[in-house]
């Protein structure tokens, strides 16, 4: 029943050994390569806390068999960005309190990666469509969204030569 | 356990062939939390979301036909310019779970798992959708109500796999609407899809969540065709009622954990007036 194989986590090629069946793509991150940055809670694609990005793709992590995402670009919240430098997104959440308990932080971290780069300026009602699939129990949503809004402003400020925020 | 990845589907047939009883995974989302679950022991599993043939669509204006792929997600349903040739099954699409569930989750999934509340069955069953099956041995084409077999169960066979559905593109409104305990990411309770057909001059609607398989309404559908003006776009408030009346009729609810009989056949007579009303705007 064990399975070697290699994934491509955050740009780097990482051995995955002795594995068992039917293990999820959360799972193997956690507990075979250590990186306990993507969180699990659920485990049936409900709560959002395990988003990963595959190929570019926003997906719960705890949905995808590891085996099958051999060969594929996985990006976890440790690959967004270097230790102390936050991107604009995780400042933002930290100015606007969009953080609490943390635990639902990093799946909205990548869940707005991928909404504003497909979506620079989303309204109020697609944030909350295109967050929907990331629950949070402390905050209610209205810092998270205003996180989301802070960053759109920022960026399109930025791109318009303005000062930036 | 074996798990394979082919990328052609000569390799993913000759991959079920020779693993009959392997697990077939697509998108993931019902399979994993099965697996996650424990409900589920996987032993080899054929993993065919990389399969190209399976993740392409084809419009054909010359037949006015639309296949959709297997492997098609439902993002790729939500957005155009699939979403402008099949509204129905776009705005089915639009409210499966989330966007990291549509993003992986797949139209040959929702088939191959056939349940009930199958967000995307109504509307396939509303559209007469073909089902194109495929084995080493050959393909076989089957019209969507005879696919589907009572809940979560379909003719599909080990060594099989679902190449994907052909759809007619019809000129006429069509949508779908459901009903469920909360907003976003919510199984249907009740779910009606809607199609008029302004050339056919014929309005088909199918139910989900409310019978063993998706639901057809035919004395609907007929008192429907009868009432409505295609050119004018007008329909009666009384036709209206007795529509809704009669689709809530054809509905077989059962009471389970997620809502009463009772319940569900209300809301289908809701949902279906809601979207003849839709169809038809003018009184
Ligand atoms: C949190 C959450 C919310 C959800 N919300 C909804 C919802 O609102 N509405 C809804 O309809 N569904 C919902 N689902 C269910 C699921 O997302 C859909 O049914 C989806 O379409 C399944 O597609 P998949 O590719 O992920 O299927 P998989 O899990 O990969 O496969 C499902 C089944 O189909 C078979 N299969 C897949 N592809 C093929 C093929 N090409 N040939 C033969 N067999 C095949 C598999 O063997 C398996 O039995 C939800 C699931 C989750 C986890």
């Amino acid at each position: 029943m064990a399975e070697h194989y290699t994934l491509h986590v955050n740009g780097t090629a990482r051995e995955v050994r002795d594995a068992g069946t039917g293990e999820s793509l959360l799972f193997v991150l956690r507990e075979r390569l250590g990186l306990m940055g993507t969180k699990g809670a659920c485990e049936q694609g409900e709560c959002g806390s395990c988003s990963v990005l595959v190929d570019g793709q926003l997906v719960c992590g705890c949905l995808v068999l590891a085996a099958s995402a051999v060969g594929q670009r996985i990006v976890t919240i440790e690959g967004v960005a270097p230790v102390g430098a936050p991107t604009d997104v995780q400042q933002a959440f930290v100015d606007a309190g969009a953080v609490q308990c943390g635990f639902c932080t990093p799946g909205l971290i990548m869940a707005t990666h991928s909404l504003l780069d497909r979506s620079p300026q989303p309204s109020e009602l697609e944030i909350r469509e295109e967050l929907s699939g990331n629950i949070c129990r402390c905050t209610g949503y209205g810092r998270i969204i205003e996180a989301v809004q802070r960053v759109a402003v920022a960026r399109s400020t930025a791109a318009a030569g303005g000062p930036s925020a | 356990m074996t798990v394979l990845v082919p990328t052609s589907l000569a390799e993913a047939l000759e991959a079920v062939s020779a693993h009959p009883d392997a697990a077939v995974l697509a998108g993931g989302t019902d399979l994993m939390v099965e697996v996650n679950e424990r409900r589920r022991e996987v032993s080899d599993v054929v993993v065919v979301n990389r399969v190209p043939e399976l993740r392409t669509w084809r419009h054909d204006p010359a037949s006015a036909t639309l296949f959709l792929g297997a492997g098609v997600t439902w993002t790729e349903v939500e957005a155009d310019p699939i979403a402008g040739w099949v509204p129905a099954l776009a705005q089915a699409a639009r409210t499966v779970g989330s966007p990291q569930i549509r993003h992986a989750g797949t139209v040959g999934g929702n088939l191959g798992t056939c349940s009930p509340a199958g967000d995307g069955l109504p509307p396939l069953a509303a559209l007469d959708a073909t089902v194109h099956l495929v084995s080493a041995g050959g393909t076989r084409d089957v019209p969507f109500a005879e696919f589907m077999t009572g809940p979560k169960r379909n003719v599909l066979l080990h060594g099989e796999l679902i190449a994907g559905v052909t759809l007619p593109v019809v000129s006429g409104w069509q949508g779908y609407t459901k009903v469920g305990v909360r907003n976003a990411m919510v199984i249907a309770t009740a779910s009606v899809a809607l199609v008029a057909d302004d050339v056919a001059q014929s309005v088909r609607v199918a139910l989900g969540s409310v019978g063993p398989v998706i639901l057809r309404c035919p004395e609907a559908e007929e008192f429907a065709a009868g009432e409505v003006d295609f050119g004018q776009r007008r329909v009666a408030d009384a036709a209206v009622a007795e529509f809704a009346r009669l689709a809530a009729a054809a509905a077989r609810p059962i009471d389970d954990h997620r809502s009463t009989a009772a319940y569900r056949r209300h809301a289908v007579g809701v949902l279906a007036a809601r979207l003849l009303r839709r169809a038809f705007p003018n009184g």
